[in-house]
């Protein structure tokens, strides 16, 4: 920035570098101190497929995986991921590793809009790891912090009930 | 005469077939192409300074500060918008009398709503673009401020249009046979006040639009999340003055809508005015907060009614007053009194009395606007009619289904007209009736709920039945003078490799309208249907129509989808008999082969007839133009509405010492004609009632005295989450409209429809030992137990 010194930038303007192994892929990028997670991946990585909800935590459409557990982008600075393992919905489709839940929601048209989608995705392996077998209860508890607007959610339920059960029966992989 | 559109067993039989939409992979993969995902070269973003005040004169703005921010690229008042911009007012004509005042982008002098957008900034990125609006100045007067619907409506009290006579924005009355007469003869008269809160869509992706003008090109492009591309080309382009050529509206995968992104937003026009000013793309994406405070609202309806019965149960009269309080302005360009209108005109809808009287009142107010939401006015016709059945029959020692079965307009007896004008083609209450008690067990049921009452639990069960208005004709709004189509149109072309494209004016937003679409297509062509391909959402591609809205994608939609293609397979056979020295008559089309009618024998494919006209025109006789692209217009005709309806049921318990609701189950008979995909139909049903459920027990926008929103976010805005929603089952009776080929009418707002006056018969049932009844919506804890005394 030298040779602009007569021109004031707010400290807003000043960025940090950040690291991150994203999907992946070692990526670096220049995010102010008040970026949250959410917008470096979308705007500055254009991982479009995370989506910013209610900016307060408590819809889920921002879940993403850090260090292989959800949680919510929009909740995190970027700068507080620097160093981490972030998995986004595009990388999680393309290592295969949803494979089996991304076909039985397109079976069952578990989603419509597809807004919280990415969100209801990652919640879903999150919660498939941790139980093989979880109740229909237990599936809708997991969901508790995923807002959907348009399927009334039975379809995502039945949806990851039906997975559970495959993974189970073949052996528990994905 | 065509083959039967119900033959599951012959090739590519798509109508009536569970088949996953091809367009949801991508929304699986997270490719989705939302409009806040939307970048553009030199694209600026804006960001708006909002009111404070519910009701106050704008004084000074001082927007020096903020325009010296690094960054900022404009700053913008309402006064500067207004140069470009002509203003708009959200009347129609067939509402005789009613008012409302014009409105600018960005307000001219006064404030209206707290959260009303007041001023713009256009920056680098929204986060600069927020700080400079914590630098702008204004001098606010306070006004006094109308908030709830009784101040509103005292005489000589404060205005929310000073100037004007008082806040009455319209006001309407229906009055047919004797109700007088009729309920001073009565048996039985029951009679209640309803109160329904204000709510909202909630669209998880909030409003979201980039404005992009070319002033080179004198042209508008505008990437706009929104049912609806049509209208706003019109709207655009006749309100800043663009010719309508050269305004193009991109609607790609919207996050939501539910009818919310259908109307006109101030941001909206004022994005595209900051684009004009600039030149260059701006994008504006509202946060949660702005959504909550700027989309439209809904419902905010008091209505007190009357029933009288004969001594036998016989519904013999309704009275109904309906007082709905609609902001501080009339939407634009549907209005805010359509919903009040449906309120009077669809109590009652199911029964076969005569006498009906209404009133209509609809009153300004300073909070945002409301308007048309999914199910607009049906949640509160249906449990103002459904609560007063359960009232009589209570009064009259009659179950709840043996009272509806006494009343329903029965299946045989139609076409029919309601007391309120409406026009019934043909409906099933009886079978639906009769379909919902096998599949809840109601005797199970009722067995079940009178030994828990035993153990001090309290089951509710609640019935509820409902007629809902879809495919509306030019009789809802273009009598009115607004220019919103009820015409679809489509074209569709045989691809040179033998492939189908169909371009059609019907829109997406996730609830499967392309993969109907490419149904029908295949089904009527005789193609499979992945060879298909459907392309909405483009006012530079596909045809002008109305889109998606008020329940008309499938029965409208798909109706001109069907007629489309019967036409490019008339063509295609053309050509066909041409090149194998046949009558057209002898020959069909089946999996993308064109056959011997009789026989069915393979002569030639599709893609070999395509090869020919395209390339190959020399081998043809002279004389022959072959026509592989056709479009197609289609406009309701018959009855102004294909009328549907259903009923539903739902289980639930009420803790009385906490007085929470627990749903345990929800059923839905429902009728939406022909159904063109089950899959589907049912996950618009379940998403529907939904919606529902979440108006009976949880949605409300709460409003503080001075007229500020006191929950606006998703931590205090409660909407249903999966923990708290039931299971749906689902059954359907199929009462295809005579009115056009396909028979289909519509299925989105059914769920919706009903869902939230089964929760509130079946928690006054659950109550009914304690002798408390509730009567407002939400049904709220607290309400619950201030109901038993308990509070």
């Amino acid at each position: 920035m030298s040779g602009f010194d007569e021109t004031p930038l707010d400290e807003a303007d000043e960025t940090v570098r950040v690291r991150f192994v994203v999907n992946g892929r070692k990526v670096a990028c220049e995010v102010a101190p008040r970026d949250t997670l959410v917008d470096c991946l979308r705007d500055k990585l254009e991982l479009t497929g995370t989506h910013a909800g209610c900016e307060m935590g408590a819809c889920g459409a921002c879940l993403v995986q850090i260090d292989g557990r959800a949680v919510h982008s929009c909740l995190m600075y970027a700068v507080q991921a620097d160093g981490a393992a972030i998995n986004t919905i595009e990388g999680l489709t393309e290592s295969g590793v949803l494979g089996d839940l991304q076909a039985e929601f397109h079976r069952r048209n578990a989603l419509q809009c597809g807004f919280c989608t990415p969100g209801m995705l990652v919640t879903a392996q999150e919660l498939l790891s941790r139980m093989t077998q979880p109740s229909r209860d237990e599936i809708r508890d997991a969901l508790s912090g995923n807002y959907c607007r348009c399927t009334g959610y039975e379809a995502i339920v039945d949806a990851i009930d039906a997975v559970a059960k495959a993974r189970s029966e073949g052996g528990g992989g994905a | 005469m065509s083959t039967p559109l119900t033959s599951l067993d012959r090739p590519n039989s798509y109508i009536g077939r569970s088949v996953p939409r091809p367009n949801a992979k991508r929304l699986l993969a997270g490719r989705g192409r939302y409009v806040s995902d939307l970048k553009l070269p030199r694209m600026l973003h804006a960001a708006f300074l909002r009111s404070p005040h519910a009701h106050a004169k704008i004084g000074s703005i001082n927007t020096e500060p903020a325009r010296g921010v690094e960054g900022v690229h404009l700053v913008a008042t309402g006064e500067d918008l207004a140069k470009l911009c002509t203003p708009w007012t959200g009347t129609l004509d067939h509402f005789k009398g009613m008012t409302s005042a014009p409105q600018w982008p960005l307000p001219l002098d006064r404030v209206v709503w707290a959260g009303q957008a007041v001023v713009a900034v256009v920056a680098e990125s929204r986060a600069i673009a927020e700080d400079a609006l914590e630098l702008i100045e204004i001098d606010y007067e306070d006004l006094p401020v109308v908030v709830d619907i009784d101040s509103a409506r005292v005489a000589g009290g404060p205005l929310v249009n000073p100037g004007s006579a008082n806040n009455t924005c319209f006001r309407s009355q229906l009055d047919s046979g004797t109700v007088d007469d009729a309920f001073a003869h009565a048996a039985h008269v029951v009679e209640e006040e309803f109160t329904f809160g204000r709510h909202t869509a909630v669209t998880l992706e909030p409003r979201a639009i980039v404005a992009d003008y070319d002033p080179a090109a004198g042209a508008l492009i505008v990437h706009h999340a929104t049912q609806t591309p049509y209208q706003f080309q019109d709207l655009y382009s006749r309100h800043y003055g663009i010719p309508e050529a050269r305004v193009r509206v991109i609607a790609t995968d919207i996050g939501g809508s539910f009818g919310m992104k259908l109307h006109v937003y101030h941001e909206d026009m004022a994005v595209v005015g900051l684009s004009i000013l600039l030149g260059r793309p701006v994008k504006f994406v509202a946060d949660r907060m702005e959504s909550f405070v700027s989309d439209i609202h809904a419902r905010d309806h008091r209505v007190r009614a009357r029933m009288a019965l004969d001594a036998k149960g016989e519904i013999l009269a309704m009275d109904v007053l309906d007082l709905t309080a609609i902001g501080a302005f009339s939407t634009y360009p549907r209005t805010s009194v359509v919903e009040g209108n449906q309120v009077i005109r669809l109590i009652g809808a199911p029964y076969r009395f005569r006498n009906y009287r209404a009133t209509l009142e609809v009153i300004f107010q300073n909070k945002v606007q409301t308007s048309q939401y999914r199910a607009v006015g049906h949640p509160i016709a249906c449990a103002v009619t459904e609560r007063l059945m359960d009232m009589a029959a209570s009064k009259i020692g009659l179950d709840p289904f043996a009272i509806r079965a006494q009343n329903v307009i029965p299946d045989d007896a139609y076409p029919q007209t309601s007391p309120t004008g409406y026009r019934f083609e043909a409906l099933s209450h009886q079978a639906c009736l009769k379909r919902l008690h096998e599949i809840m067990d109601y005797d199970g049921l009722r067995a079940e709920q009178a030994d828990l009452r035993k153990r001090g639990i309290y089951r509710g069960i609640g019935i509820a039945a409902f007629v809902e208005i879809t495919n509306p004709s030019p009789a809802f709004y273009g009598v009115g003078g607004a220019r919103i189509s009820s015409q679809d149109g489509a074209i569709l072309s045989l691809t040179p490799s033998g492939e189908v494209r169909c371009m059609i004016s019907v829109t997406e937003q996730g609830q499967g309208t392309e993969a109907i679409i490419s149904q029908i297509v295949a089904d009527q062509l005789g193609v499979a249907q992945e060879h298909v391909k459907v392309i909405t959402g483009d006012t530079e591609v596909t045809p002008h129509g109305g889109a998606t809205w008020a329940c008309r994608g499938a029965g409208i939609g798909g109706e001109t989808a069907l007629q489309a293609t019967r036409a490019l397979k008339r063509n295609i056979l053309e050509i066909a008999a041409l090149i194998l020295q046949e009558q057209p008559s002898a020959l069909d089309i089946i999996d993308g082969e064109v056959v011997d009618a009789a026989t069915r024998k393979p002569r030639l494919p599709i893609a070999e007839i395509a090869r020919i006209a395209y390339f190959r025109s020399d081998t043809l006789p002279p004389g022959t133009q072959a026509q592989l692209t056709v479009s197609h217009h289609f406009a309701p005709q018959g009855y102004p509405f294909a009328f549907t309806n259903g009923i539903q049921g739902c289980v639930l318990d009420v803790d009385v010492e906490t007085g929470l609701v627990k749903l345990l189950k929800h059923f839905i008979v429902e009728d939406c004609g022909r159904v063109i995909n089950p899959m589907l139909v049912d996950e618009q049903l379940r998403g529907g009632i939904v919606q529902g459920l979440g108006a009976a027990l949880f949605e409300e926008c709460r409003y503080s005295d001075t007229g500020q929103l006191m929950n606006g976010s998703l931590a205090d805005y409660l909407v249903p989450m999966p923990m708290e929603m039931p299971d749906i089952v689902i059954a359907h009776v199929e009462t295809p409209t005579a009115d056009t080929v396909l028979g289909a009418k519509g299925v989105g707002e059914a769920g919706t429809a009903a869902a939230s006056a089964c929760v509130l018969n079946a928690v006054n049932d659950a109550l009914a030992p304690f002798d408390a009844t509730i009567n407002s919506m939400p049904i709220t804890p607290a309400k619950v137990l201030k109901a038993l005394k308990r509070l």
